[in-house]
């Protein structure tokens, strides 16, 4: 009964959503005012079935209600009931429940935030939002309906959720993920719909501002969990592979930086305003992307999901329409867009643009690399290849090194021109000092010196010591946007510190061990003490007994397991470490190898914590420049009618 | 004063626009280069055993993994198996590491490495699915004229 309501309320979803589409956008098209005011209702109907739906999926995985084929294959009457609620986004059909419900969750903060836009801009924006939950829901209905039913005879016991999804990182990793992906469409809608009024003025770019951010900070936190988890539960120590999902995600990341870099020209300057456009265009058209390459199947990954050709192909009628669609409007309307301001080759607005090109550019080059196994397949009739991480590292790192040189310099250059005494007589001490300095610290930490490394330790340190004396010198940072700005770009530099340090000082080994042995690596003493039997609520594991030691004292005790999960036999590796700011020491459980004998991965890996803590601050940085008081004023003068090109 | 800010509004842009295509012109041609040295190509146990796959470059090959294959050395972690396409082609292969958890004699696995000119396949590494019904694409279609059920109807039984 529960599930057929969920059905019900998702067909009367869809319903809604394509309401939605077109009332507002007809009230815009026969000035009927009231037709214009129906997006809000509409919004908060279309949020409050989808979250209706869900929640009765949610109830199915908690009755454990085998009768539904989603439930069967994802979960089981024995699993932890943690677990069993994450599990409603443990598959495709009901995480794209989840991506579906986040949509309509967009579209509602849309309809309820945007008191500053105009009538005819909301109606636009809504309808666009609602266009697109449309095309989300009929997939989930036409393709992937997880409220499908294993009638008469259904399993007395479901297949179990894959052990390697029974982590915390499930339960947070994909909801944050899906916030930036879709949180996406709402810049994207904005720009659709601007451009069908074909006025883009300085308040277009300040309404999408605030919902870039947001989404990007989402986007953020999302990879960077992704990241965490990888590292911890599936990777061996590895916490980024340049596998195609993974790119997937990084690559509207990427995009979503450069958008929200151009937004802040088109505000502040009235400059690139149909550049910036596109961006957004991308940046959403990139997330679907994302969308089609997880669930289509077309690319071998950790993450695909299990491949059935019609829903390939629906995504991929989406995405074409709503990418052919957009860049119809974009080449149609676009060419009345002039910018009107003029700006000197050392200016910000240069700057931004040349930071706009390098992360572009980032984009393509990782976009090539995800597709070229596509393309490849498609021009020699069916020879498969694969793209290593080394193409990946190859192209993708020089640029961003060139990324890293601007971002250093770039938050002291002002608008319209910089003169040159900001940027050289303020920074030389800096420019020298620091080479110095990181030469020095890495002779006493190493006992070799790595130039490349050196070389990208010194860019982070040097944005940072920027970034402080910037925060120094201003006395009080004057808004949440430029706080947020400096958090975000410290959060960058303390994430290039920890991937440039574990990359050059890591240490690791695959051993043999047989209880009693014990290994020296990196400075620490690693001694197996054994291996024990232990029982978890749904696994049978072998727990190993790991004593680490520095100099002859205790450091931690490490325990390790190699899981067992009774339902489907699966076999986990479930890594053990003790963190630090400075350092992990990681240990990983192999199989079996002899009588006694046990493969293990040993890890040393320094700075490794820093990669996260930096992308969380980062996200802070996002989220904080939401709390910026000009969004607000802003709205207000907007609903006067009075905003100009006011800066 | 107009004419001249004229001029230089258009010699900004005509800058950038050089400016740009250089930029991308030079990617592209980087990120072709690195792409061409850095694909693996995928050959099939039957493809290997009739010599078609180049030795000493890296590659990729798959295949099921032969059941009582797998054998251990005494020290270390060496281990060798044998992966067929369950017809008549079998290619031994030599690791020195850990194996992934969903390794298995009768599953589905993809090895990075090179052969030898011995007709040995050196892995660096190798990968097995973490989903007990995930058939890798490119094993799936080497073993794709025998009679064995193939990653879509599996998975298809997953989801019915």
């Amino acid at each position: 009964m529960i599930p057929e309501l969920g059905h019900f309320s998702l067909i009367l979803a869809l319903g809604l959503s394509v309401a939605l589409a077109v009332l507002p956008a007809l009230g815009v098209y026969r000035r009927d005012a009231l037709l214009m005011q129906t997006g809000p209702s509409i919004a908060t109907g279309l949020f409050v079935l989808l979250a209706f739906s869900f929640g009765c999926l949610m109830y199915s995985f908690i009755q454990d209600d085998f009768s539904v084929a989603y439930v069967a294959n994802n979960s089981n009457s024995a699993l932890p009931l943690q677990y069993k609620i994450s599990a409603v986004w443990g598959a495709h059909e009901g995480s794209f429940l989840l991506w579906t419900l986040i949509a309509s969750g967009w579209t509602l903060a849309v309809a309820a935030f945007s008191r500053g836009l105009t009538f005819d801009m909301k109606a636009r924006v809504l309808s666009v939002l609602g266009l697109l939950c449309a095309g989300f829901a009929s997939f989930l209905l036409f393709t992937s309906n997880p409220f499908d039913r294993n009638l008469p005879f259904h399993p007395a016991d479901g297949g179990d959720l894959n052990p390697l999804l029974q982590d915390f990182g499930l339960i947070v990793h994909p909801p944050m993920l899906y916030m930036g992906y879709v949180g996406f469409a709402v810049p994207f809608a904005l720009a659709i719909a601007t451009l069908t009024t074909g006025r883009l003025d300085a308040a277009w770019a300040r309404w999408s501002r605030p919902w870039t951010n947001a989404a990007w900070a989402f986007l953020t936190v999302g990879i960077t969990l992704g990241s965490w988890w990888a590292y911890y539960e599936l990777g061996w120590g590895g916490w980024w592979f340049w596998d195609a999902v993974e790119n997937a995600s990084f690559m509207p990341w990427l995009m979503g930086i450069a958008l929200i870099h151009s937004l802040a020209a088109s505000e502040k300057r009235g400059v690139f305003k149909s550049w910036t456009v596109l961006l957004a265009i991308s940046t959403f058209s990139l997330s679907l992307l994302g969308a089609f390459l997880v669930r289509s199947g077309v690319l071998t990954s950790v993450h695909a999901f299990a491949v059935d050709p019609t829903r390939g192909i629906f995504i991929l009628m989406f995405l074409v329409l709503v990418i052919g669609g957009s860049l119809t409007l974009y080449a149609w309307k676009a060419s009345g867009i002039k910018s009107e301001a003029q700006f000197e080759w050392n200016s910000r607005e240069a700057m931004l643009l040349i930071n706009n090109l390098l992360l572009v550019v980032a984009t393509a080059s990782v976009l090539l690399g995800t597709l070229y196994p596509l393309l490849y397949e498609v021009i020699t009739d069916g020879k498969k290849i694969s793209v290593g991480p080394p193409y990946f590292n190859r192209v993708f790192v020089p640029i961003v090194c060139l990324l890293f040189i601007a971002m250093a310099v770039s938050p002291f250059s002002r608008w319209r021109r910089t003169s040159g005494d900001v940027l050289l007589r303020q920074h030389w001490p800096f420019l020298l000092a620091t080479p110095v300095i990181i030469c020095l610290v890495t002779y006493v930490v190493a006992t070799g010196i790595d130039v490349i490394a050196i070389g990208v330790e010194t860019l982070a340190v040097w944005i940072l010591v920027l970034l402080a004396r910037h925060w120094w010198q201003a006395g009080s940072i004057s808004s949440a946007s430029q706080l947020g700005m400096m958090l975000a770009h410290a959060g960058i530099a303390v994430a290039i510190l920890g991937v440039i340090v574990t990359i050059t000082y890591s240490e690791g080994r695959d051993v043999r061990m047989n209880p009693g042995e014990s290994i020296a690596l990196a400075g620490y003493d690693i001694t197996f003490e054994g291996v024990q039997k232990v029982r978890g609520p749904n696994y049978l594991a072998d727990q190993a007994e790991f004593n680490v030691t520095r100099d002859g004292e205790f450091v931690a005790k490490l325990r390790p397991e190699k899981r067992v999960y009774s339902v489907g036999q699966n076999v986990m590796t479930e890594a053990d470490m003790d963190p630090g700011l400075m350092r992990d020491v990681y240990v990983a459980l192999g199989e079996k190898v002899g009588d006694t004998a046990w493969a293990v991965r040993v890890h040393v890996k320094p700075f490794v914590r820093w990669i996260w803590l930096g992308g969380l601050l980062v996200a802070l940085g996002g989220f904080v420049t939401l709390l910026d008081k000009r969004y607000r004023r802003v709205r207000e003068l907007v609903s006067n009618n009075v905003v100009g090109t006011a800066a | 004063m107009k004419f001249g800010r004229m001029k230089s509004h258009r010699r900004n842009r005509l800058l950038i626009i050089v400016f740009i295509v250089c930029a991308a012109a030079g990617a592209t041609t980087f990120a072709l280069f690195a792409l061409n040295e850095n694909i693996n190509l995928f050959y099939s146990p039957e493809q290997i055993v009739k010599g078609e796959a180049p030795v000493g470059k890296t590659i990729r090959a798959g295949g099921m993994v032969l059941d009582g294959s797998v054998i251990r050395s005494e020290e270390g972690l060496g281990v060798s198996f044998v992966v067929s396409d369950l017809k008549s082609a079998q290619v031994k292969v030599e690791f020195e590491g850990i194996l992934p958890d969903m390794f298995r004699e009768g599953q589905g696995v993809i090895a990075l490495g090179q052969l030898t000119d011995k007709g040995v396949f050196v892995a660096e590494e190798v990968l097995a699915k973490h989903d007990e019904n995930y058939m890798p694409p490119e094993v799936a279609d080497a073993l794709k004229d025998v009679n064995q059920p193939s990653a879509n109807t599996l998975n298809k039984a997953n989801y019915n």
